[in-house]
């Protein structure tokens, strides 16, 4: 399933409407992360808040937007361009990789609230490719 | 059996009420058939699925997703009973139509992302929360006869 020339086409489209509310898209995807997905909280014991909204869920919020919009710059080679981050996920974060699936899930599900007419089902498909897409590369250094 | 709170109930209970079926059922199942063409497979009969306007222009498509979210509506009104309320579609699902459980949990998230266009901020993380619980338990019920 990678992504066709049309998929990257509707992707960057897409995401350069979107880009404006970069901020509030990342908060609220971690938020409802955080929120629909109690077990993802493991990973950020050492916040002091974890509520929707607070100071570390809107700045983690804006960090992982900001790759995301760095991948979207770079999707010719997201396996190339997300090396570094796969490496810090892999051997420091060690996330799980099974949460990059949810964590997508919960970022297509802000779109939808916050872009209802643009969230078409042909974007909501090129989306959910390129987000699939993104966490086989950010797996890339697992094992 | 999946235990709810009041909470819980109402909030399944309102987000439900702010849905048309006639009008959400053929969205959603258009959605279904265009972000996971696979799915594809158990509509043969439906006509012309090739192309993302031929899908969206079917009228059996659109006539399906009124049956699914009707079926749907017995989840709403049997919450404390869901299991024995899909026993039987679960079995023709299995047995007869042999739907890949797996439909089910796509056909899940297809129905949170159709309801988050219509129902946007008012879908807060807590809603949300609620409502794929809600499905969740739908798509265990549906996937009870399987064995």
């Amino acid at each position: 399933m990678s992504l066709s020339a049309k998929d990257k086409e509707t992707v960057k489209a897409f995401w350069a409407k979107v880009s404006g509310r970069a901020g509030d898209i990342g908060s609220d995807a971690v938020a409802r992360m955080l929120t629909v997905y109690p077990q993802t909280k493991t990973y950020f014991s050492h916040w002091k808040d974890l509520s929707p909204g607070s100071a570390p869920v809107r700045k983690h919020g804006g960090i992982v937007v900001a790759s995301i919009t760095d991948a979207v710059n770079k999707i010719d080679d997201l396996a190339g361009s997300l090396l570094t981050l796969s490496e810090l996920h892999a051997f420091t974060l060690r996330v799980d990789p099974a949460n990059f699936k949810i964590l997508a899930q919960n970022i297509l599900v802000v779109l939808a609230t916050m872009f209802p007419v643009d969230f078409t089902p042909e974007v909501h498909m090129a989306l959910d490719k390129f987000l699939a897409a993104l966490a086989r590369a950010l797996s890339e250094k697992y094992r | 059996m999946v235990k709810w709170t009041e909470l819980e109930r109402s909030t399944v209970k309102a987000i439900w009420e702010k849905i048309d079926i006639d009008e959400v059922g053929p969205q959603i199942w258009a959605r279904v058939l265009i972000v996971y063409p696979w799915t594809e497979r158990y509509f043969g009969s439906f006509g012309d699925l090739f192309t993302i306007t031929a899908i969206l222009k079917n009228d059996k498509v659109a006539a399906h997703g009124k049956v699914v979210l009707k079926a749907l509506d017995k989840a709403v009104n049997n919450m404390d009973n869901m299991k024995r309320t899909y026993a039987d579609l679960s079995q023709l699902h299995f047995q007869k139509l042999e739907v890949d459980p797996d439909s089910f949990r796509l056909l899940a998230d297809c129905i949170t992302i159709t309801i988050a266009c219509k129902l946007k901020s008012a879908l807060s993380p807590q809603s949300q929360a609620i409502w794929q619980k809600f499905l969740y338990a739908v798509v265990d019920a549906m996937s009870s006869q399987y064995r």
